[in-house]
């Protein structure tokens, strides 16, 4: 019977484990998967968690990439056209940041560039090797500035809000023209100036509903599709004909 | 209610598309006009991409010509002979058109193109006709009656290839209808247009068709050229939103019958210069924007095709 007391204790010590080893930084979203349905006109997903006391929290939230291409306009005969064009490889198709406190007073550029904390610090780079860095520099600024318009890249003045000294929350919007794809959530614990911990969560948008079959039927069966167009455009007009024949 | 349009890929309001439809079904049942040079920029402005307003536009035009040559067609003001001609020529032109198009997007200049072609025909055909209305409204106060020939002959009429058009009451050189039609669907597949306000007129100056059978033959062409244009549209671009058709066909069909109620009501001569003062306004929106300095020198464009 003196067997009981070890065996006690070591339970309480098993028990006990996970809270001493526990991750200082414990993150989750709302919700894994966004759907755009028919009605869809954009949603918020809640990100929250909690770190250690006295350290600070970066979210950078990244699309699936995508080439894209930059054009710059410029007038010929007095109209303005699609003049010099830059491709970017691997642009995130959606780009968010957000931080507990402004950016460059918890980090360094370095720690920004490495992890991409920042429009302005992603790479985004070209294959194109005639253009000049001032050039590239120009067309990167382009870029930001019209994702940022499309509601694409998120504007990175907003704050996480702690409730209390370590619990956090914060909603991202993904708005109606959010890519479809795998997206990562990438939450940053950063104390000192560096990042001490990191969690990444997936993020997975995609089309559902009548929205998602018009799409997927219009691309995999691009010529049925094209005939039941035709075929529906006929019937609506010779619907619309008898309903409204004069008598 | 906001409804995500599954091709286009944007979310827009069910009740603004409606009356886009309607407000343009009116104005085209009003004038007797298709509509789709007036929805082709209108569904730009709303933020839908150049290359998806045009496919479905003419997925929506087949849909109003199939009403509209119904009704023409038991009165029986339909030259399915000519329309056949024509259609011909439709089928090559919008094959054209389409590579065309397809060919345009790679090159990152496709949104110009349609620009510029909206301005040069918009603004050709809106100062022609108010040009012709205008004397028209003039002539009409003089009174004066003037005697014309059924229709004039001019070096086309030289041409080989002779056919004759029992309800045009024509014998005409197959190529001139081969040459209309084929024109007219280039512009289909790249302007997004049925085409009828640069087909009527052809017809009628060009051709000397009969201004009783002019419609309604026009509007026969229309169907297989739209259709030509949206089957090839949805097999190569997969730009063709059926959603986004059927929303504005709803709104399109009941605008039309009002307007065409209106319309009966008015002088030909005032509509038509009506019509030109309208066509005029759209052509100087667009002109506008390709001259004025944009807020954004840099644009991001289609990445290539998919």
């Amino acid at each position: 019977m003196r067997l009981a007391p070890v065996l006690l204790s070591l339970a309480i010590a098993v028990l006990a484990l996970p809270t001493a080893a526990q991750n200082p930084l414990v993150a989750d979203l709302s919700e894994h998967q966004i759907q755009i349905t028919t009605g869809f006109t954009g949603t918020d997903v809640l990100l929250f968690g909690t770190v250690d006391e006295e350290s600070d929290v970066v979210v950078v939230v990244r699309g699936p990439t995508q080439q894209t291409t930059v054009w710059r306009k410029g007038r010929f005969a007095g109209i303005w056209v699609n003049d010099q064009r830059v491709v970017f490889d691997d642009v995130p198709s959606f780009f968010a940041v957000r931080s507990s406190s402004p950016l460059e007073e918890i980090t360094s550029d370095t720690i920004r560039a490495r992890h991409g904390m920042g429009a302005n610090f992603l790479r985004l780079r070209t294959a194109d090797k005639s253009i000049t860095s001032v050039e590239l520099a120009e067309f990167r600024a382009g870029l930001i500035r019209n994702k940022r318009r499309l509601g694409l890249f998120a504007a990175e003045d907003e704050r996480i809000n702690f409730l209390g000294g370590q619990l956090f929350r914060t909603r991202l919007f993904f708005p109606a023209n959010v890519p479809t794809g795998f997206y990562d959530v990438e939450v940053f614990m950063i104390r000192d100036g560096r990042v001490a911990h990191a969690q990444t969560t997936p993020l997975i948008v995609s089309k559902a509903g009548l929205g998602a079959d018009v799409f997927f039927f219009a691309h995999r069966y691009s010529a049925f599709y094209g005939i039941l167009a035709i075929i529906l455009a006929a019937a609506a007009g010779a619907l619309a004909a008898f309903v409204f024949r004069k008598n | 209610m906001n409804i995500y349009l599954p091709i286009a890929e944007i979310s827009v309001n069910v009740f603004l598309l409606l009356g886009m439809g309607g407000g343009v079904g009116f104005l085209s049942g009003l004038f007797g006009v298709g509509g789709g040079f007036l929805m082709t920029p209108l569904l730009i402005f709303i933020g839908v991409t150049p290359a998806v307003a045009v496919a479905t536009e003419a997925n929506q035009i087949m849909a109003a010509s199939v009403s509209g040559v119904l009704a023409h067609w038991r009165r029986g003001n339909v030259d399915f002979k000519m329309g056949g001609v024509l259609l011909f020529g439709g089928a090559l032109g919008s094959v054209s058109g389409v590579w065309l198009f397809t060919l345009l997007r790679g090159l990152g200049q496709l949104d110009l193109v349609i620009s510029l072609c909206y301005v040069i025909l918009l603004g050709v055909v809106g100062i022609l006709m108010l040009v012709e209305s205008t004397r028209a409204l003039f002539r009409m106060r003089r009174q004066a009656d003037v005697r014309r020939k059924l229709h004039q002959h001019h070096w086309m009429h030289g041409l080989p290839f002779k056919m004759r058009f029992r309800k045009s009451k024509l014998y005409i050189s197959a190529l001139l209808p081969v040459m209309i039609g084929f024109i007219v669907g280039i512009l289909a597949a790249i302007m997004g247009v049925g085409g009828g306000f640069i087909m009527v007129p052809a017809m009628i100056y060009l051709l000397g068709m009969p201004t009783s059978v002019v419609v309604g033959t026009s509007l026969f062409q229309i169907i297989f050229v739209t259709g030509t244009v949206t089957f090839l549209q949805a097999t190569q671009n997969q730009t063709v939103d059926a959603i986004l058709a059927l929303i504005l066909l709803t709104g399109g069909v009941i605008g039309a019958q009002v307007g065409t109620r209106v319309g009966t009501r008015l002088r030909g001569e005032h509509l038509r210069s009506l019509l030109a003062l309208l066509v005029l306004a759209v052509c100087g929106k667009l002109a506008y924007d390709l001259i004025v300095t944009p807020s954004d020198l840099f644009i991001i464009g289609a990445s290539g095709g998919h």
